[in-house]
């Protein structure tokens, strides 16, 4: 019998002996993939305005029953005075502003042009920016309305309107919880496995039975093997229990097969565990070891493409998440998941995988000595 | 097959400027059990280090169980035991289990393996606990059990680094008839202590201070060399010139 296969007991059974490894593995991912995906909503509602309404008119009347009227905009304040509204802004209470000043109704008949005035508090810059793209929409529409109505009919309409219909494929009703909670599961697989497999040797060294590890004649990649296998085991069911949630709880079944998926985190695991087991053999200690993972988790996470868009990052940056895998994690689950993508239509970023899953085992290895 | 199962010359380990090991010589041949003491910090654990390839010397030649130190390492681990100062089995797994991987790593047939475990536990009185966690057990039985599990795949030498230390009396006298035994199995006993009772079992000993070896004879003739009662007043009168702090 190969040494390996007694490694591999030894390390099931302290896993499994570890009750706090096990609530890591299974409750931790489970709460959290019901949680994340509802409060991670991109979707902003709730924005609070302050409206300055100097004219008092009917125009200017359903101006605002629009705004209110679209569920996005809470009515804070509705004034005549400035100040007030700064007030509310400054006391974060407000996080727009929109000025109606006096004579809006009469201009707008009489002049055929009214202006509007809107202050963004950019403090909260995500909020800012829709709410005030939102609020341009709607004062838009409410514009082409009051034209049709009011104006001359709509064949002397001096300035045509090209209107843009969309339609979003692969997820058309835009649920952002398809688009989040694969994500959110990649996230949760990479963040079990680097962290359990970072603490790992780490924690034979200070126990000081490394010691006893490299005096026998153990052969590296076995050792290395040892500890690699348990956590891929693990990550394989813990992405099971996620695929599991995401049907009964999101009911999200993927387009594609599981199969493409399982393939391809079948050798992601191996990349993210071959990373958390190199940290673990260069630190010296575990909270070095967790402190390490914790700042290269960060960077991946949040380049990784789920929270912020890559085709928007500057060049270098996009250059940089090629090295990120969690990326093509992410990448490969939203087009297996939404698009139904296969394994040849995924191979290129299979590749890169296999060869980065290699690359990083083989460092891996040979970084960890068994004479100092 | 030569006589010695350990030979050192002019060994050296160096950490920047700090010579831990200062070109030491020495034989210990098969069989015999080989007292290494020393002051704290005198070298003692790096020399051992070396020998047991776990630490690459600076300089020097030594072989242990017949290979080179430097190129030859992976077989020397096949060929020793080795029990560090800080106790090294799993503490969250049974006696057993510590038993089983150990044995497994080394390559010993399944079988072997269990029939060996019972003859251990039953020669160790551990029979009742062998299903427990090495955790629970008191800290003699672990040094008794981590020496068994370090001769377990029937090494030529062991390597034994203060294996007593805070042990009471009646554990290190148990403890010292266990290394009779697998002396008189013909595994030969390289040890570093600090009781110097210990260093009277021992067939030689030798005394290091300051990285370097200032004496190596039996206990007996080195009383007599330093006109000494006891080992203990030997030992006095060489580590007293100690430069090194630690």
């Amino acid at each position: 019998m190969s040494p390996l296969r007694y490694i591999l007991e030894k390390e099931f059974k302290q896993i499994f002996r570890n009750p706090a490894i096990l609530k890591v593995i299974f409750i931790m991912p489970v709460i959290q993939l019901i949680m994340l995906p509802m409060a991670a909503d991109y979707e902003i509602k709730n924005i609070n305005i302050a409206v300055i309404d100097r004219d008092h008119s009917a125009v200017s009347n359903q101006l605002v029953q629009k705004i209110t009227a679209s569920n996005y905009f809470k009515l804070v304040s509705y004034d005549n005075d400035f100040d007030a509204a700064m007030e509310s802004i400054e006391n974060d209470k407000a996080d727009l502003i929109l000025e109606i000043p006096k004579n809006f109704e009469v201009n707008l008949y009489n002049e055929k042009e009214s202006k509007l005035f809107l202050a963004v508090n950019a403090i909260n810059g995500v909020k800012a920016n829709l709410g005030a793209a939102y609020l341009t929409n709607i004062v838009q529409a409410y514009n082409s309305d009051f034209r049709i109505e009011t104006l001359t009919p709509v064949r002397f309409n001096e300035i045509p309107i090209i209107e843009i219909s969309s339609s979003n494929w692969y997820n058309p009703k835009m649920n952002y919880k398809i688009f989040m909670v694969p994500g959110i599961l990649v996230l949760l697989i990479t963040i079990v496995g680097m962290n359990l497999s970072s603490i790992n040797i780490v924690r034979e060294k200070e126990m000081g039975t490394i010691e006893q590890i490299n005096v026998t004649p153990i052969k590296k990649a076995h050792f290395i093997l040892g500890k690699l296998i348990p956590f891929w085991v693990i990550g394989i069911v813990v992405i099971s229990v996620g695929f599991l949630i995401a049907w009964l709880v999101y009911g999200i079944i993927p387009l594609g097969s599981y199969f493409t998926l399982y393939v391809f985190a079948a050798i992601y695991l191996m990349v993210i565990l071959g990373i958390g087991l190199l940290i673990s053999s260069y630190s010296e200690n575990q909270q070095q070891a967790m402190l390490v993972t914790f700042f290269i988790m960060m960077i991946f996470v949040l380049m990784g493409g789920l929270y912020t868009s890559i085709d928007s990052m500057p060049i270098w940056a996009r250059w940089f998440t090629r090295l990120n895998p969690i990326s093509y994690f992410i990448e490969v689950m939203r087009m297996v998941v939404l698009k139904g993508s296969r394994i040849n239509d995924i191979a290129p970023q299979l590749l890169i995988m296999v060869i980065y899953a290699i690359f990083i085992n083989t460092w891996a290895v040979l970084s960890y000595h068994k004479r100092s | 097959m030569n006589k010695n199962a350990i030979v050192v010359n002019n060994l050296s380990k160096q950490f920047g400027q700090f010579k831990a090991v200062d070109d030491i010589s020495f034989e210990v041949a098969k069989g015999e059990i080989f007292g290494f003491l020393g002051a704290n910090g005198a070298g003692k654990t790096t020399a051992m280090k070396m020998l047991c390839g776990l630490s690459m010397p600076t300089s020097g030649q030594a072989s242990v169980a017949g290979f080179d130190v430097y190129k030859e390492n992976e077989s020397i681990k096949k060929n020793i035991g080795y029990m560090s100062q800080k106790f090294s089995l799993y503490e969250d797994l049974t006696v057993r289990e510590n038993i089983k991987f150990y044995a497994g790593i080394y390559g010993i047939a399944p079988q072997k393996i269990k029939e060996k475990t019972n003859q251990l536990l039953q020669q160790l009185v551990l029979e009742k606990e062998a299903d427990m966690l090495v955790s629970q057990l008191p800290l003699g039985w672990k040094q008794k059990l981590a020496f068994s599990v370090a001769i377990f795949h029937e090494p030529q030498i062991v390597f034994l680094d203060e294996p007593t230390g805070g042990v009471d009396p009646i554990t290190r006298r148990e403890f010292w008839n266990l290394i009779y035994d697998a002396a008189a199995n013909g595994i030969t006993i390289f040890v570093t202590t600090h009781y110097m009772d210990e260093a009277e079992y021992c067939n030689r000993v030798s005394i290091m201070v300051d990285g370097k070896i200032e004496a190596l004879d039996s206990p007996g003739n080195l009383k007599k060399t330093f006109n000494a009662k006891s080992m203990d007043e030997v030992f006095l009168h060489l580590a007293r010139k100690a430069k090194r702090i630690e």
